[in-house]
């Protein structure tokens, strides 16, 4: 068999997650609502109403166009792309086709064996959705909910190689996405879209062979199994000398399976031309600015400044800056607590993602404040108290709103650190328990830490640590 | 005297100075209505007999209680001392092509005749505000497509008022007939291509198509987007002037309506025309079209008698102090109509694509197979000859294949015509024009049937109106005389973006010179036979 490369282009259609509709003032996500209770004479398609630009969303796309290192368009046009289908009622979709608000750009996909691709977009624009159709005990339904929803469409150039780098990109993406908070991206409620397009040709080949289109690939799993299964497929036919023709293809999540669905080599005629009810788009020179100026630093390149400022390894990195607000919280704390950025990132990686996770809250949704999480990670530094009871503290902060100090106080979490208390505590111990001693004495050193357990379960776990081996250390070896 | 021959401005007066009410104002309308209209417009009508053949046939609808009610609340307006609008008791018959909420708005087309839209259109809004009647939705070639209203699917179509067996003209053929016959003082039409003012010369009435974004688009149903202006038809200049002062200004709800200030329009009419600059242009002399074998631009003088009335109005203007520039160029202005055949059509068969039987509107009664037959017999049961013709015209001439040959070659041709417009009213350029006089049609009214059926010939009854609409700038078209066979003759005022005030200004200016010429005194035949 030949040694075959897979060639994939992606197109997503991103939700915008502005108020209302692009078009009309009806609220933008109808998520859960009945079908066609959210829907005007605008976006419903009667004869005689004008759609009316909504300018939130020419700001949220040219904010995404920004983040993707493609040049906002200062003059951008709505097209009409004209077709017939239910779920279109005007029978056109507005859209932009030769001079869509974004041009050119990029995202840069770090690769899990530390090299990184970069993806071009060769198309970027904003449009308008359409409506949702289905057939039912066969009755054609339609739902016209989701027309005029903001979308941004984006094409990447063909420069994604394999289904994980697929899926690394709509991983990416969705970060991205959420970071600048341009779109909710959740891909199970359809904020993110995906259909593929997959073809295949001889390693070092550089001609482009007949794609197929993956229509639906909607989930991460699925682009990463739909286009291995499409690529299988299309390497198996050559290889038995058979063709690659030009289909589009359905996949169906539930049965992991793709079928045909039309062909693709005679390419509908939208007959587009210019949308005569919309002005063209301008963005003067200063909102172009304020949309650049207003930009968080992005997750890659904030990834970077963590490995190197902060020492950190590339995994918690990436961790840690997998969602904006986690990395702004990361931040903070580091700065709150002055000591070892690292061991703010343990905690974090650990009790602070545990707890995030049961609350399904993000970070910053926490009552918890990252200022506290210093503090409390300086008691345990200073042998306030122990790492437990910090670790507890968390929780109890984030349910109870108290400072931290003030737990510790009022429910007595402090550690025994007044050596006369702790060493009559552990003098009695030591009474209770001769045989013990008495081995210990006679060479049995490894009972230092069922010492040190015993102490810690009288004090319920009060006891510094530190102390009482220091303690224990000196009351074994007294005779 | 007589309620329905007075103006606009008249009624408006006399019912806020509590001199005529305007429930009397709506009954002397419906009783004009009922004397000269005959039956309305239907998609089954009855057959016609000789006298119902004669009668004028503006109305589809009438909107009495409408009317009434408003007319009532006007009167208690008044009687409480609060201003009840510049328009107070003016009866208004609205086109057929603008949503009124809780009528029926067709469109003149069987694919939206039990349509019921859920608002009213944003011009209609504004009359009704101002205190205007509405009386009811008049009659037009379907979907605005045509120049004589013989399209419309509600026949019987309307008639020309001066001469029944002649076309009022059209689109908006209903409006015209409707203000001529006197049974309304205004109407509120539309313009794609001369839509306003081709019916308005045909039946001896004021219309003007105002700068494109003037008036608000909304709840007009679209013909095309680019070049549709929604506009006044009444019996005299101040009245368009009163009547494009209410419906005129921005609308947040159309984001192509202007942000312009909106004039007083009346005010502007207190001026004269001493030292404006008037043109007149050769390219408004002749009809010009190609040939269809060869393909070779083929030019034929206008009526002669239309040629004399537009002299004979630049004289009158002259000699009142208007300077008169003659042999101004506009030499792209006779690509109008082929321009004109690729971009409305284009716009025509995207605007038409909602209208598919799924959601509202005509869905045929057949058992189909599958959605596209749904599609297929409900548009082509739904949709008149015309309708289709543009569709398939818009289609072919957009289509990946052919669109860089025709539409966007028309888009290239259409901004010379806009640039010829720019070059004479540049007020550095050699020519520094205020307005042009110019014929409005290149003919009085034709005869019923007479074109109807060439598609292609009844478009070039905008040959002298259409440039106008691809260039965005207003037009206004008046009476300026009789022809022999004693049909009405229109000349036409031209000017710049936003001068409406300059064009009502010449306008009435005309009028008010030639108020004591003979041919002024002569009325429509069905007005003299209701004396008889």
């Amino acid at each position: 068999m030949k040694d075959y490369e897979i060639v994939i282009g992606l197109e997503t259609h991103i939700q915008l997650n502005t108020e209302t509709k692009i078009f009309c003032s009806c609220k933008a996500d109808s998520w859960g609502a009945e079908p066609n209770t959210n829907i005007c004479p605008v976006c419903s398609g009667l004869p005689g109403v004008l759609p009316v630009l909504n300018a939130e969303t020419v700001r949220k796309g040219a904010t995404l166009a920004a983040a993707m290192y493609a040049e906002v368009n200062p003059l951008s046009r709505f097209d009409r792309k004209n077709y017939f289908y239910p779920d279109l009622p005007k029978g056109y979709q507005i859209t932009q086709f030769d001079e869509p608000i974004g041009k050119g750009g990029y995202l840069d996909l770090r690769m899990s064996d530390g090299t990184t691709r970069r993806v071009r977009i060769h198309k970027l624009h904003l449009e308008e959705d359409a409506g949702k159709t289905k057939i039912e005990h066969g009755t054609r339904l339609v739902d016209f909910n989701r027309c005029g929803v903001p979308l941004v469409e984006m094409v990447t150039e063909p420069d994604l190689r394999s289904g994980e780098e697929a899926a690394q990109y709509l991983i990416q993406l969705r970060q991205l996405l959420r970071w600048i908070g341009v779109s909710e991206a959740d891909m199970e409620r359809g904020h993110l879209r995906c259909d593929a397009n997959v073809s295949i040709r001889e390693r070092g080949s550089q001609v482009l062979n007949p794609k197929t289109e993956i229509k639906n690939v909607n989930s991460i799993d699925a682009v990463r199994q739909a286009i291995g299964e499409e690529a299988k497929r299309q390497i198996e036919l050559v290889e038995s000398g058979g063709k690659v023709r030009s289909y589009t293809l359905d996949w169906d999540a539930d049965t992991g399976k793709l079928s045909m669905m039309r062909s693709k080599e005679t390419e509908a005629d939208y007959r587009y031309f210019r949308e005569p009810d919309l002005l063209p788009v301008c963005l003067s020179e200063t909102e172009i600015q304020e949309i650049y100026a207003g930009l968080p630093e992005l997750p890659m390149a904030r990834r970077d400044r963590f490995e190197k400022d902060y020492q950190l390894s590339p995994y918690d990195a990436e961790i840690l800056t997998s969602e904006r607000s986690l990395s702004d919280y990361y931040e903070t704390a580091v700065q709150a607590y002055t000591g070892e950025a690292k061991s703010v990132a343990n905690w974090m990686m650990n009790d602070l993602s545990r707890l995030l996770n049961d609350l399904g809250k993000t970070a910053d949704q926490l009552v918890l404040k990252p200022e506290q999480l210093a503090r409390i990670m300086r008691m345990v530094d200073e042998g306030v108290i122990n790492a437990a009871t910090g670790k507890n503290l968390l929780k109890k902060v984030e349910e109870s709103g108290r400072s931290p100090e003030a737990i510790v106080e009022q429910e007595g979490l402090g550690l025994i650190a007044d050596s006369d208390a702790l060493r009559s505590q552990i003098e009695s111990i030591l009474n209770g328990n001769p045989n013990e001693v008495a081995s210990f004495r006679a060479g049995k050193e490894s009972l230092m830490g069922w010492f040190v357990g015993q102490v810690m379960r009288s004090t319920g776990g009060k006891a510094d640590p530190k102390r009482t081996r220091e303690l224990l250390q000196e009351l074994l070896t007294k005779e | 005297m007589s309620i329905n021959n007075l103006s606009a401005f008249e009624i408006a007066e006399k019912v806020r100075q509590g001199e005529l009410k305007a429930v009397q104002v709506a009954e002397a309308a419906l009783a004009q209505i009922k004397a000269v209209d005959g039956q309305p417009g239907s998609l089954n009508p009855a057959p016609l007999s000789a006298e119902e053949e004669g009668k004028v046939h503006a109305f589809i609808q009438l909107t009495e209680d409408l009317a009434l009610t408003q007319a009532e609340r006007i009167d208690k307006l008044v009687q409480e001392g609060t201003d009840p609008g510049a328009l107070a008791g003016v009866p208004i018959a609205i086109k057929d092509i603008f949503c009124v909420k809780g009528t029926t708005t067709t469109a003149a087309s069987k694919i939206l005749a039990n349509f019921k839209p859920p608002y009213t259109a944003t011009p209609v809004q504004k009359l009704i505000e101002a205190g205007g009647l509405v009386m009811g939705k008049v009659n037009l070639d379907e979907f605005t497509f045509g120049s004589s209203n013989e399209s419309s699917a509600f026949q019987p179509a309307t008639n020309n008022p001066w001469q029944p067996e002649y076309v009022p003209g059209g689109s908006s053929g209903g409006s015209a007939a409707s203000v001529a016959s006197e049974e309304v003082a205004l109407s509120l039409g539309t313009d794609t291509g001369g839509s306003i003012r081709q019916p308005a010369a045909f039946c001896g009435v004021v219309g003007l198509k105002p700068t494109y974004g003037r008036v608000s688009r909304l709840g007009l149903i679209a013909f095309a987007s680019s070049l549709d202006c929604p506009g006044p038809l009444s019996r005299n200049v101040r009245d368009s002037a009163l009547m494009l002062g209410v419906i005129a200004g921005h609308d947040p709800k159309d984001s192509t309506s202007s942000v312009h200030p909106v004039g007083d329009y009346l005010k502007a009419l207190e001026q004269d025309v001493r030292g404006l600059r008037i043109g007149l242009s050769p390219d408004y002399e002749a009809l010009y079209y190609p040939d269809l074998e060869s393909g070779e631009l083929q030019r034929q003088s206008i009526q002669k008698e239309v040629q004399e009335a537009v002299y004979r109005s630049a004289e009158v203007l002259a000699k009142a102090g208007a300077e008169i520039i003659e042999n101004v160029p506009l030499p792209n202005t006779r690509y109008g109509i082929p321009t004109y055949f690729v971009i409305s059509r284009v716009e025509a068969a995207s605007n038409l694509h909602r209208f598919d039987g799924v959601k509202y509107g005509y869905r045929t009664p057949q058992d189909v197979a599958d959605l596209s037959e749904l599609y297929r017999r409900s548009r082509a049961e739904g949709f008149g000859q015309e309708p289709k013709l543009r569709i398939l015209m818009g289609m072919y001439v957009s289509a990946a294949e052919y669109a860089s040959d025709y539409y966007q070659k028309a888009l290239k041709v259409r901004a010379m015509i806009r640039d010829d417009f720019d070059q004479v009213f540049a007020p550095q350029g050699q020519y520094r024009l205020d307005a042009l006089l110019t014929p409005t049609t290149a003919t009085t009214a034709f005869k019923r049937k007479a074109v109807y059926g060439n598609s292609v010939l009844m478009q070039y009854s905008d040959q002298m109106t259409v440039a106008t609409n691809h260039a965005g700038i207003p037009g206004l078209t008046l009476p300026g005389g009789l022809d022999e066979a004693g049909l009405p003759i229109g000349i036409q005022l031209i000017a710049n973006d936003f001068r409406e005030d300059l064009i009502l200004r010449i306008g009435h200016t005309f009028e008010h010179l030639t108020q004591d010429e003979p041919w002024r005194k002569i009325k429509p035949q069905v007005l003299r036979a209701e004396v008889k």
